[in-house]
């Protein structure tokens, strides 16, 4: 019976960490604009915010 | 392929990738329209930002018109500035800037290297869906009008408008969907715990069969407290008004599952519905999200302050001030550049006006007045710079009182005619009835039935079949249609779009293509070098007539024009060679002023009048066929704007039935659609322009048409793409079915429900049975209301 409380906790836990990191994402606007990253990866110059990151 | 190679080899401007007609204007081996095209290339080139063009072919968007360089000066003005920052200190200004323009990764990417073209700007982020630019810059090094003016060089004109700084475009709110999130984590877990006890978990195992129900309970309590909150919400605004909707008895029956399923549990006497309750909240989340979900891009509650500036220049001691339009007072002189708009009617003080009034009357052509004459809000001067009196202030205006007008306001508050809250209404009540019969049974014959008898009535009779089947069609609906280009502000407008008995049109602009016109000559034929000197004459000038003409001659010529001379309102005149050529209006060339209908334009060669160029619209393709069909359906009306003289095509595209009204006022066709629905007719607007905003409003479905979705269109119910007009027919068949396939989901749900209230009315409903036929229910729900729809639209070849 013991494995079985274990068995839950463990699997509630890991549910909550994908339900934590769903709101994480929905909370940082990844879910706004499906269109500006998919691009964005694919230009051979950094935008400016990434280069000051870089230098900081 | 033959037609797309032949595409390819006619030249085309490297930047904006409209037809190179001009010969003249070239830059490193590269093709352009036009000087603004040109211009735009080569900042880009001197920053090195060239990978604009590799992205996407000619990515940009066409510059014949320049930007006046002191447009943006109303942006020094701080508290007009502050409007559009969002955060500012000592070192960093963030500003966001509305950029309809953008369409590709082309622009993504220019836009993000912005800090190349303006020092002052340290990044620039860009949110493509709200078509939005995050621009931080430097608080020393830069303002906000050097980054407007910065954006505006490369050709992303930032919009700038009273109605979109006062307010933010909505989306679905994030709050709805932490509570989908939340129900679905709740919802998976809760049916995890419920399968022990639906398999029959053994009875000496009771410490673990507990925790499992306490489990169930703990889960299903942020569902019942923050996930269905919506529910709540609804249906108390709606008692509220005196008003059964279909989330009250929703919102009922999710609180009598959980209580009774909470009383079980605490009393050790059964799992409860957890699973169903956690589950159907779940599903009812998903589809509302799904039905709500708007086009963020499109703005459907655009007034006039969207095309009005937000400043204009009054003149105050021979200076030009930059003043805010709301303080604009009568009395005041204010200055209109070329291509600006009026915004308040006065009198022309000085300067020649030569107004185009397409927006108030959705005629094209300019008109010339005089100083002393009254000119109207909303009409664009082209042409050289005039002065103006103002007489009336802004929103006291001819054009804009239109939208301050009362009528308007009576229908604010919302009445849910929905058939889906009637019948859901019918409904409630039918089941209060059989809660009642059942309770007085148990009552008389076995009370201890009483109780779990009544609330399985409720738990298992909620129509949320109804609202699943609602939601589910309606948001596959809005996909079908938006992926056909008709826009829809909300899933209402689907029923009202279905309603529909009486289609009006406007004609310019709606059934006709604005930018294009028909041009027959008609008159002594001319040889080609005269074709060629009228393309060269024609191609000079920048009046709307001109344009036409020198597109539809299609000649590209390199002709040395001299001595040119254009006369507004009236034509041009020039040396070609040995040739004197005129080409204008009748009265211009000194030719016969017979008053007919319609337009035209005389071409005189040395003072010979050869023959007339006959303007008409031109018809939008497929429009006659749609027309057809429309006819046999929905009763129909033009109304115009214009001058008759489309009169007889008309007639002939709508038939004999069709009412055919010209020379409408804006107001005109405000009543005409109010006159319509005092019959009891439901009215249909399809309108374009600023002059259809006001019956576009008052009908029951106003349709605005854009040429390119990111135009500006006057606040609608719904916006389609010019060139799905066509296939308007298809999409009202579509809102039609919408009907029938929520109410065949419907009778399938309450088939289920029967089978449930058997159960229920005896008082033996397990929560095993419940778990069967919530899920199935729900689940053949979908199949119905998505298979359904998507069945039809792949029938209609949307």
């Amino acid at each position: 019976m013991s494995v079985i409380v274990i068995l839950l906790i463990a699997s509630i836990s890991v549910a909550g960490l994908f339900l934590f990191a769903f709101i994480w994402g929905v909370k940082s606007g990844q879910f706004e604009d499906d269109f500006s990253p998919a691009s964005r990866i694919l230009f051979e110059d950094k935008p400016a915010a990434q280069v000051t990151g870089n230098i900081e | 392929m033959a037609s797309k190679a032949a595409v390819t080899t006619k030249i085309s401007c490297y930047h904006c990738g409209e037809p190179y007609l001009n010969g003249k204007i070239n830059l490193d081996t590269k093709q352009f329209c036009c000087e603004g095209c040109k211009m735009v290339y080569q900042i880009i080139n001197e920053n090195g930002l060239c990978e604009y063009y590799n992205l996407n072919q000619n990515p940009g968007f066409n510059n014949r018109i320049p930007v006046r360089p002191d447009k943006f000066s109303f942006l020094d003005d701080e508290s007009i500035a502050a409007r559009l920052i969002t955060f500012k200190d000592e070192k960093q200004v963030h500003a966001t800037f509305y950029l309809p323009q953008m369409h590709c990764s082309s622009c993504l990417y220019l836009l993000e290297n912005l800090h190349r073209l303006e020092p002052g700007v340290i990044s620039c982020k860009v949110n493509f869906t709200r078509r939005e630019a995050d621009i931080i810059f430097s608080t020393n090094e830069s303002s906000v009008r050097k980054v407007a003016e910065a954006l505006t060089s490369v050709g992303y004109e930032p919009w700038i408008s009273m109605s979109d700084l006062k307010e933010k475009r909505p989306g679905i709110s994030k709050k709805m969907i932490y509570q989908l999130g939340i129900a679905g984590f709740c919802f998976g877990n809760v049916m995890l715990m419920s399968f022990p006890e639906y398999l029959g978990i053994d009875a000496s195992e009771t410490g673990l069969r507990s925790m499992f129900r306490w489990t169930n309970f703990a889960l299903a309590i942020p569902v019942f407290l923050y996930s269905a909150l919506p529910f709540y919400e609804s249906s108390w605004k709606s008692l509220k008004h005196k008003f059964l909707n279909i989330d009250a008895p929703i919102a009922l029956a999710i609180i009598i599952t959980f209580v009774r399923s909470a009383v079980e549990v605490i009393s050790g006497t059964g799992g409860g519905y957890f699973d169903s309750m956690t589950g159907i909240v779940f599903f009812m989340l998903a589809g509302r999200i799904l039905q709500d979900k708007t086009y963020r891009q499109l703005s459907f509650e655009r007034d006039y302050t969207s095309y009005f500036p937000v400043a204009v220049s009054v003149m105050k001691e021979g200076k030009e001030v930059p003043t805010v339009l709301p303080t604009l007072k009568p009395g005041d002189t204010i200055l209109i550049h070329n291509e600006e708009l009026i915004p308040a009617d006065g009198i022309l003080s000085r300067g020649k006006a030569f107004i185009d009034y397409s927006f108030v009357t959705g005629e094209s052509i300019p008109v010339a007045k005089e100083v002393g004459e009254l000119v109207y809000a909303g009409g664009r001067q082209t042409g050289g710079n005039i002065e103006i009196l103002t007489v009336k202030e802004v929103a006291q205006s001819y054009l804009t009182k239109l939208w301050n007008k009362d009528t308007f306001r009576e229908n604010e508050e919302p009445k849910p005619t929905s058939f889906v809250h009637l019948l859901s209404r019918y409904f409630t009540f039918i089941v209060f009835g059989i809660a009642l019969a059942t309770g007085i049974y148990w009552q008389v014959n076995n009370p201890s039935h009483l109780w779990p008898a009544v609330t399985a009535i409720f738990i298992i009779a909620c129509p949320c079949a109804l609202l699943l089947s609602n939601t589910f069609t309606n948001g596959n609906i809005l996909q079908i249609l938006g992926r056909n280009r008709l826009y829809l502000r909300n899933a209402e407008t689907i029923e009202n779009i279905a309603k529909v008995s009486h289609i009006v049109f406007d004609k310019t602009g709606t059934l006709t293509q604005s930018t294009e016109q028909d041009i027959a000559y008609e008159g002594e034929p001319l040889d080609e070098r005269q074709l060629e000197m009228v393309a060269a004459l024609a191609g000079s000038s920048s009046h709307p007539l001109s344009r036409t003409l020198f597109k539809n001659l299609g000649i590209t010529s390199d002709l040395e024009i001299l001595h040119f001379k254009e006369t507004r309102g009236a034509g041009l005149e020039a040396m070609i060679g040995e040739d004197i050529i005129r080409i204008g209006s009748p009265a211009f060339l000194g030719g016969d002023i017979e008053n007919e209908a319609g337009t035209r334009v005389g071409v005189s060669i040395n003072n010979k009048i050869y023959g007339y160029y006959k303007y008409s619209n031109h018809y939008r393709t497929d429009i006659d066929l749609l027309l057809q069909q429309l006819q046999k359906t929905h009763r129909l009306s033009v109304i115009s704007g214009d001058n008759a003289a489309e009169h007889e095509n008309l007639r002939r595209l709508l038939g004999n039935d069709a009412r055919l009204l010209f020379k409408q006022q804006p107001e005109d066709k405000l009543n005409y659609i109010r006159n319509l629905q005092r019959t009891g007719e439901k009215v249909m607007m399809i309108g374009d322009g600023l002059n259809d905003a006001g019956a576009l409003k008052q009908s029951d479905a106003g349709v605005a048409v854009a040429e390119q979705t990111n135009n500006f269109t006057p606040s609608s119910d719904a916006i389609i793409g010019a060139e799905s007009l066509p296939r308007l027919h298809a999409f009202i068949k579509i809102c039609r079915a919408n009907r029938n396939i929520v109410i065949a989901s419907f009778i399938l749900s309450i088939v289920y429900n029967l089978i449930g209230l058997y159960f229920a009315v005896q008082g033996t409903l397990s929560p095993l049975i419940a778990a069967i036929l919530m899920p199935s229910s729900s689940l053949s729900i979908l199949l119905i209301s998505f298979g359904g729809s998507n069945w039809l639209a792949r029938w209609m070849r949307l």
